[in-house]
């Protein structure tokens, strides 16, 4: 009885799994889109700040740094708990989210700078499609942060078993895939700009 | 093990394959237009990384499911983007 109900369990978390992935297939349609919509626009600067008078490197290069050490953090966090080791799992996932908060952090930095200067997306037309692309990233940053904390506290309050391990899975994919996107935004957006 | 032993390489290529443009941007090794391959081609290559390594992806392996429905989406996008480059590129050209 209780073997039956675990293979149900199973099928079901295996189905959840992949309605995720296709959720994330849709999201990446999404992303897709908004990055046509900035090759678009891209020369659209109405007299305005273009890339090359705003970006700063050294902050690209430490945004990127931190989203994809936070990439290893939460694969090691994911197999910590395939292995049963719950809190190991919980530290990794804590560490995840340090990195990511950190991201997070420069990134409004960023942008608020970019805002001051009155290079907001009011300015032009490629400001507007730069702010739409890297704000929608950051905002799914945000949704993987919350839900990580929102894990750690389960991870504490709750017993640890098929359905936690289910949830840290899909989070995992949600984490890699905004990495990807990271990789687009700073190949496509952020380090042409710097030649 | 073996897991553990996936996740190092796919971080490893991963860095490997973020550092090399970062470099070639900020060092000038070659010319503006070979710069921009080489960050277009190590972009490409490290997402395939990360989907093969991070996410799973792959010929064999337990989640063959996801494959189909990448190589789905990618036709998708290819048709969106592609489709979007090529309007506004003819209208670009047409109001000059």
């Amino acid at each position: 009885m209780i073997a039956a109900s675990d293979a149900v369990e199973e099928q079901i978390d295996s189905e959840t799994e992949f309605g995720f992935w296709l959720y994330l297939m849709s999201d990446a349609v999404l992303f897709s889109l908004i990055f046509a919509t900035f090759a678009v626009m891209s020369t659209n600067l109405a007299g305005g700040p273009g890339g090359a008078d705003l970006f700063d490197i050294k902050n690209l290069a430490v945004q990127t740094g931190l989203l994809l050490i936070s990439s290893l953090t939460i694969a090691l966090a994911h197999h910590a708990a395939v292995g049963g080791h719950v809190a190991r799992a919980a530290v990794w996932l804590v560490v995840t989210c340090i990195l990511g908060a950190g991201f997070l952090v420069l990134e409004v930095r960023e942008l608020t700078e970019f805002v001051v200067k009155g290079a907001g997306p009011d300015r032009s037309g490629y400001l507007s499609a730069f702010f739409t692309l890297v704000g929608t990233h950051g905002l799914h940053v945000t949704a993987g942060l919350i839900w990580a904390l929102t894990l750690i506290v389960q991870t504490t309050l709750t017993q640890p078993g098929p359905r936690l391990l289910s949830r840290l899975s899909r989070l995992t994919l949600f984490w890699h895939f905004l990495d990807i996107v990271w990789i687009g935004v700073f190949s496509l957006v952020y380090l042409p700009e710097f030649l | 093990m073996q897991e553990m032993r996936k996740i190092l390489i796919g971080f490893g290529l991963a860095v490997l394959l973020t550092a090399l443009p970062f470099a070639a941007v900020v060092g000038h090794w070659v010319p503006r237009d070979a710069t921009l391959w080489l960050i277009a081609i190590a972009a490409v290559v490290q997402i395939l990384v990360h989907l093969h390594f991070f996410l799973g992806i792959g010929f064999t392996g337990p989640h063959r499911e996801r494959l189909s429905s990448l190589i789905f989406a990618c036709v998708l996008i290819f048709i969106m983007i592609g489709g979007t480059l090529w309007v506004m590129g003819n209208l670009y050209q047409r109001m000059m």
